[in-house]
């Protein structure tokens, strides 16, 4: 059942090229919501196998090159698809007001949408790749046309290093296919790569994967495009894009090179220290709040990956949540920052902002960023706090040098946000505190609803991590790159 | 053999040399009838599939001067396709005054490459060659009142035939040491590793030629000029059908003809022989095609430059051998024929509803023409070998291919170059991309039409070639397993 958030959404998309304007936005919503309420009701289902990579579709494709159209679910998919489902519905709600080529707009919307329910579902090496450079031009599209900022060299950077990863991975998944004589992600697992092959098609496939994953120092392309994407783009590609070459990191190079993968991680970790503290760091310099949202998924990234190095159950199992964690707070924030405030004052200025007494022209808006910025500073009772404990207990074990370098980021992320949260809505001049607000447009209802769907979320998984986590250690302790 | 016998077998060629008789007389006789001139042309083009595919399965005439093949018929039906897209780019083209001689060059064009393809003898290949190159001259330069045709043909005219020359003379070279032209005797003739200086002379010489078609660099100058210069359809069909036969040929000759002396282009074991020469082409053509098209201004150069690159890849099939690799390689000019033409198509319609085919003229033609844009997408984001297009599935093809060939991954270099040309291609692609969608079009535009353009079959021609690329990518099955079982 699974399978059909792929076609409905994809089905959906076409459809909608040919329904009048009018329809667009609702026919989008109504695709997200089926793909999630799918997703849903597949997550609270109990009798699938979510250890094992579990096929759910199988149909020969190109069956002289061993070619399948493969689709497996197992805990891990299942979670992403799950945060696809809801960044996918509140990216629909926040782009509410699009009204310049809507038909289109929602097109690429959903495709990128496509894109990711098929990456994290593909048991068939080929067809993740093509679900994974499906993604690439409708980013383009989707920020070139409908972006603010800089927009065409925000677009064009991000979609050429895609694309310069996408070679990368290219040219790792024919390694990984000749040498493996399968493409089928199942087969490959059990396949023994000799020792000097996995030493360089590990590295070659884990950045090609990663450069989308944000990993230090392929990172630039996330705050430029960040900022120049419109606020569902930003939301899209924060919230689930950047989780897809993490995963395919995890799926792919990972779990086929063990051997290939414990000659690195270390590697790996150091980079994703780095990526952690540099890029919160430098969120503490930005005037914009976009540019600090957008470092903060930088570093909030650099835990997934770090998480990964440390090649154990608590690690892996907290990166996989991190990225739903993240995939939620980082659509929030996108969220305020690009629509419910730049669209309203026209600025992203942070020193702009603070001179607007914003807390009480749109406390809603405040509200909702509070709790964002509190899920994405990591204090408990938020999912981001259940994320990173996780991935710093397990990086305790591997690497506790790593842990107390994170630490001293945690403190900076902390700095950031506070500062970021305290210029944008509450410097309140004793001068101005008691003239009146600014008359700003109130928060709209499909605003409030997109907020309050991301809010539960986090706030759910971080009061009760093990909904997720019960489902994501089954899977992680089958794969075989663990660390005896 | 009987002449019935030797009509039979060559009913196609034969088909279309009338068709052309016909379609020149009905010209002549009034302005008024040579409306009809391409209706004919198509009819006559069909007519030759179904007499193709009515051909016995197998079949070789004269020590293979003309060979009947699943494979040959294959090509000849994918190069009648191709003719047969241009035909209504051909009609849509107003600066074409005398319709029916152009169609008439194109047919001839068409027997030159059904000649080519079904040939397996030296000679026959030259003449075949030469059929088709001198149509496709007076094609280049049929626009007379425009002087970039003119200097077109011209340019098309002495680089071709200089290759030809070069070629003619490769081939004297493998005669006088084998003593023979078919193809499976000149095998036989030299035995694997055989490195003689006069042999490479010769294998190198032959080459130059093929080089010069299938717009492989150093001998690509001629392309932007013609690509930029020749009337639409000339390059349409320069582009492709061209393109695909010269692949078809190129392919026989180095892998059954000079087989034994191909030697090797593994980087860690070079060996003489033909296959590090067409790497070395490969290589440069890929670096300088794709490099050049990112400083283009005009879409029709860029597409030009672009073609070298592909010509490039395409030779990647080649250098790995085999069955899979002539396979893979086929596939792969196929595909990019049949998206050339779409491609060239939408540059037509786009030339005369704003007067020109540089970038500028691009902007903003996805607001005035929607369908058109997005076909023109489709077609280019298969260049740049995006998902789900059939170029992605070639190119994965391609290259997995090669790969595998190479021993102890010795052709890893030119699977990397490759995959780095690719990617610097999709900066070039993106910026047309960019124009169409993005850019609104200048103030001075003439008053916008909506939808199609007016040329209904042109369009309908379009979105036809922009939906075979997409089933293409979607169901690859459909033609790889076709070219695949061809294979001798």
């Amino acid at each position: 059942m699974i399978a059909w958030t792929i076609y409905i959404t994809f089905g959906g998309a076409v459809v909608l090229l040919f329904l009048p304007r009018a329809f667009a936005r609702w026919t989008a919503l109504a695709i997200t919501l089926v793909g999630f309420g799918i997703s849903l009701a597949t997550f609270f289902r109990r009798d699938i196998d979510l250890a094992h990579f579990t096929t759910v579709v199988r149909v020969p494709w190109v069956p002289a090159l061993g070619m399948n159209y493969h689709l497996a679910l197992d805990g891990i998919s299942l979670v992403l698809v799950l945060v696809t489902g809801i960044a996918a519905i509140s990216a629909v709600l926040f782009s509410w007001d699009i009204e310049d080529r809507a038909k289109e707009f929602f097109f690429w919307l959903l495709l990128v949408v496509v894109g990711s329910y098929g990456v994290f579902l593909s048991a068939d090496l080929f067809l993740l790749f093509l679900f994974y450079e499906l993604v690439i031009v409708p980013k383009y599209f989707l920020i070139a046309i409908f972006g603010s900022t800089n927009k065409e060299y925000g677009a064009m950077k991000l979609t050429l290093y895609s694309f310069f990863g996408g070679a990368f991975v290219f040219l790792g998944i024919i390694t990984t296919y000749v040498s493996g004589g399968s493409l089928d992600l199942n087969q490959l697992a059990q396949v023994n790569f000799p020792a000097q092959l996995q030493t360089w098609v590990f590295p070659v496939l884990f950045l090609g994967f990663a450069v989308l994953a944000g990993i230090w120092p392929l990172h630039t392309w996330a705050p430029t495009g960040h900022v120049a994407a419109p606020t569902a783009g930003s939301m899209l590609l924060a919230g689930i894009v950047m989780k897809l070459g993490a995963y395919a990191a995890l799926r792919v190079a990972m779990n086929l090179f063990p051997a290939g993968f414990h000659l690195w991680r270390s590697w790996i970790a150091v980079l994703a220290v780095i990526g952690i503290v540099y890029a919160a760091a430098v969120a503490l310099r930005q005037r914009d709040l976009k540019f600090v949202i957008g470092y903060s998924s930088v570093s909030h990234m650099g835990f997934v990956l770090l998480g990964f190095a440390t090649a154990n159950v608590f690690g892996v199992s907290g990166s996989v949540l991190q990225m739903f964690s993240h995939g939620v707070i980082g659509a929030l924030l996108f969220a305020v920052a690009g629509r419910m405030i730049y669209r309203r004052t026209r600025t992203r200025e942070l020193d702009a902002l603070s001179a607007m007494n914003l807390s009480r022209a749109l406390p809603f808006a405040a509200f909702t960023f509070v709790v964002a910025a509190a899920a994405s500073m990591g204090i408990p009772g938020f999912s981001g706090f259940a994320a990173e404990i996780t991935i710093l207990i397990g990086a305790w074990k591997s690497y506790p040098i790593a842990v107390w370098i994170t630490g001293v980021g945690m403190v900076l992320v902390a700095a950031f946000t506070l500062r970021a949260l305290k210029r944008a809505f509450f410097d309140v001049d004793l001068a101005t505190a008691n003239s009146a607000p600014p008359q700003l447009e109130p928060i709209t209802i499909p605003e409030k609803l997109g907020a309050s769907l991301l809010m539960f979320a986090t706030l759910a998984v971080g009061l009760y991590p093990r909904l997720l986590l019960d489902r994501i250690q089954p899977a992680v302790e089958t794969m075989r790159f663990l660390s005896k | 053999m009987s002449y019935l016998e030797l009509l039979k077998l060559s009913a196609p060629e034969a088909i279309i040399v009338v068709t052309a008789l016909i379609v020149l007389t009905i010209g002549l006789i009034s302005p008024r009838t040579s409306k009809f001139c391409p209706i004919l042309a198509a009819f006559g083009i069909a007519a030759a599939v179904v007499a193709l595919l009515r051909l016995p399965q197998h079949a070789n005439l004269f020590g293979g001067m003309l060979v009947i093949s699943p494979l040959n018929s294959l090509f000849k039906i994918i190069c009648l396709v191709t003719a047969l897209t241009t035909i209504p780019i051909a009609a849509s083209e107003k600066s074409l005054r005398n319709q029916s001689e152009y169609l008439a060059m194109l047919l001839l064009g068409s027997v030159g490459l059904m000649l080519l393809v079904g040939s397996e003898e030296l000679l026959m290949i030259f003449i075949g060659l030469e059929l088709l190159s001198l149509p496709l001259y007076v094609m280049a330069a049929f626009d007379k009142t425009d002087l970039r045709s003119s200097e077109a043909g011209l340019k098309y005219f002495l680089f071709g035939s200089v290759a030809s020359a070069f070629t003619l003379f490769g081939i004297s070279f493998i005669y006088g040491m084998s003593g023979t032209t078919a193809l499976a005797a000149v095998a036989q003739k030299f035995a694997a590793g055989d490195g003689q200086p006069l042999l490479i002379v010769g294998i190198v010489m032959t080459l130059v030629g093929f080089g010069f078609k299938i717009t492989a660099a150093p001998f690509h100058l001629w392309a932007p000029d013609v690509y930029q210069g020749a009337p639409i359809p000339s390059a349409a069909f320069i582009a492709s059908g061209s393109k695909v036969a010269s692949f078809v040929v190129l392919g026989k000759i180095v892998l059954v003809g000079f087989g034994p002396v191909r030697g090797s282009a593994d980087w860690h074991a070079m060996i003489a022989g033909w296959s590090p020469v067409l790497a070395a082409l490969a290589a440069l053509s890929i670096l300088l095609g794709n490099f050049v098209a990112l400083a283009q201004t005009n879409v029709r150069r860029l597409l030009a430059y672009s073609a070298v690159a592909h010509g490039g890849y395409t030779l990647l099939g080649l250098i790995a051998g085999g069955r899979d690799g002539f396979s893979a390689t086929l596939f792969y000019t196929s595909v990019y024929a049949i998206t050339l033409v779409g491609a060239f198509a939408v540059v037509g319609e786009v030339r005369h509803e704003s007067g020109g085919d540089d970038l500028q003229n691009f902007a903003g033609f996805a607001a005035r023409s929607p369908l058109l844009a997005a076909a023109m997408a489709i077609f280019l984001l298969s260049l740049a070998g995006l998902p789900p297009l059939a170029g992605f599935f070639g190119k994965f093809y391609l290259f997995s291919t090669t790969f595998r060939a190479g021993s102890n991954h010795g052709l890893l270099w030119l699977v990397a170059l490759a995959l780095f040309g690719s990617f610097v291609s999709l900066y070039y692609y993106l910026i047309v991309l960019k124009m169409m969608f993005v850019e609104k079009s200048s103030a001075s535009e003439p008053p916008v039409r909506l939808g199609v353009t007016g040329h209904s079959v042109a369009n309908v021609t379009i979105v036809l070639l922009a939906g075979g690329v997409l089933f293409l990518g979607l169901m690859p099955q459909t033609l790889a397993a076709r070219i695949l079982g061809s294979m001798p």
